[in-house]
């Protein structure tokens, strides 16, 4: 597989170790940890992180995900990829995706890419 | 009709003109007691199992494929109970004392094959931990013996032993593992649950899982409706695309895995040998061909197929381990779909939704795990009680804090 670099062009993807979904970017916020450290131990937010963390979504087809340049120029790519074709469509800086620099059609940071 | 010598014999001396198919392929009807999703040797043993353990026989097992045709035909046969953490040694120890009968049990010829494993240790450290890990064996009843470099050098001589970066220390030995004729297997369990009066249904793909009043009461499939009492999903691999079907995520990712086997040789290797300083792990077939794999490739695929880098990795390790082997060549390669879980460990449990019942995560060691994932599976499902083999893999371990990390590598699937 070729990962089409924005910055360096194609690379092969053995460069690359992999993270996984892009979901892991959006990790949750918990508001007021610092008023009100109890609200680790909630129910609410023991779930919203245990989503996070541990469930995947696991799609056959389009999937979101991240991978890190480790024996390149070390930055995190969020790669838009087939998993049933392998086929790479799409690849952006994630820390673009992260101040939503990069815009596409009705699609969030981390949500599916347009067909 | 019984398989026996005397049966051989007789057909060899007419003619073989007596076999009869050894299952049928019977049409789905309209309602059973369980509907098992996924015809894979996981879900083929716990139909067996439930007929003949539970006495439950109004079951279907619904294979989109063919038998044979998916993670039960494509892994590298290995059977083994070599873990280290009390929720899995047992579980895996009666696997293995399941394989040990279980040709007598289904009346089939799985070519069980009690040849041996061999773990190497490169380093103190790690001749420390298998120290430890063959003394959980032994309390679990599964054997094991620790070998020094002298004991490995009887065993496997031509080995890499002296190599200058990764000496071989020693080993752990269990003498009960070994190899099975794995698509063997499928038919095996196919046929004796099939002669209990269980339905197996090949060819038929489940769209969709029904629910009335927030209970599970049946599947859609491409050859109609079929009413459940239960549903058991039993489709390692494509898990997470059927759970779906109910609203599910899970604590899951697919990922493929490689497996190699090289042209045939004259019989060298004595069991499986795993090499300790890469992920390498080998065996030789009964035809003679050396059968062997590493890692997985590393990020979520549902293609069956993977790429070069990592068969590139897996020779480098097989060549660094038993140079001998960079004479021989490969003649084919492919791959299967995994259900990478979050910890490296299994879950066999109800859902949330009643009805509906989850067996998957079996990540790359699902094979020597196929009669015990069956016998556990029909124990839920029979009396809705865990086996007590299979007591830690819960569906919401993860949620409670529970994790079986065999591994120790953490919420990241490719690294287990």
């Amino acid at each position: 597989m070729l990962i089409p670099h924005p910055l360096l062009g194609p690379r092969d993807a053995a460069e690359f170790v992999y993270l996984g979904d892009a979901g892991l970017l959006e990790r949750p916020v918990v508001d007021d940890l610092a008023g009100n450290p109890a609200i680790l131990g909630d129910t609410a937010t023991l779930d919203a992180f245990h989503e996070y963390l541990h469930l995947r979504t696991n799609p056959a087809g389009v999937h979101r995900e991240l991978w890190f340049h480790e024996q390149g120029d070390r930055s995190w790519l969020v790669v838009t990829r087939d998993t049933v074709t392998h086929e790479v469509t799409g690849c952006e800086l994630a820390t673009d995706v992260v101040r939503g620099d990069v815009v596409r059609d009705g699609a969030t940071a981390t949500g599916p890419a347009p067909a | 009709m019984r398989y026996s010598a005397w049966k051989v014999l007789k057909e060899g001396l007419t003619g073989h003109t007596g076999w009869e198919a050894a299952f049928p392929d019977p049409d789905p009807k309209p309602a059973y007691d369980v509907v098992i999703v996924g015809g894979g040797g996981h879900g083929l043993a716990t139909a067996w199992y439930l007929a003949s353990v539970h006495g439950i026989t109004n079951v279907a097992v619904l294979e989109k494929g063919w038998l044979g045709g998916g993670n039960i035909g494509r892994n590298t046969t290995i059977i083994r109970s070599n873990y280290l953490l009390p929720d899995n040694e047992p579980f895996y120890e009666l696997s293995l004392k399941l394989w040990e009968g279980l040709e007598q049990d289904v009346n089939y010829n799985a070519m069980v094959s009690q040849r041996g494993i061999l773990n190497l240790a490169h380093s103190d450290a790690q001749m420390d931990a298998y120290a430890r890990r063959g003394n959980a064996m032994h309390l679990a009843g599964a054997g094991g013996k620790l070998l020094d470099t002298a004991g490995v050098r009887r065993l496997a001589p031509y080995l890499n032993i002296d190599d200058a970066r990764f000496p071989i220390k020693g080993g752990l030995w269990q003498e009960r593992a070994g190899t099975v004729r794995h698509d063997a297997v499928a038919w095996g369990f196919a046929r004796a649950a099939s002669s209990r009066g269980v339905d197996v249904i090949q060819n038929c793909e489940v769209t969709g899982i029904r629910r009335e009043n927030g209970r599970v009461v049946g599947v859609d499939t491409d050859r109609g409706r079929i009413d459940a009492g239960k549903v058991a999903v039993c489709v390692a691999g494509s898990s997470s695309r059927v759970m779906a079907m109910a609203g599910m995520r899970l604590p899951i990712e697919s990922h493929v895995l490689q497996a190699f086997v090289s042209e045939g040789l004259k019989p060298v290797i004595p069991g499986v040998v795993t090499y300790g300083a890469g992920h390498f792990y080998i065996s030789q077939s009964d035809k003679g061909g050396l059968v062997y794999g590493g890692d997985i490739d590393g990020y979520n695929s549902y293609a069956q197929r993977g790429n070069l880098p990592t068969v590139e990795d897996v020779a480098e390790g097989g060549l660094s381990l038993m140079p001998m082997i960079g004479r021989a060549k490969m003649l084919r390669s492919w791959g299967g779909i995994m259900d990478m879980s979050m910890d490296g460990s299994p879950t066999i449990d109800r859902t949330d939704i009643p009805g509906l019942y989850f067996n998957g995560g079996w990540c790359y060691g699902g094979f020597k795990a196929t009669p015990a994932s069956g016998y556990c599976y029909a124990h839920l499902l029979a009396t809705d009680t865990p086996h007590p083999s299979a007591t830690g893999y819960r569906l919401d371990r993860f949620r409670t804090g529970h994790p079986i990390d065999e591994r120790g590598a953490g919420a990241q699937p490719n690294l287990h």
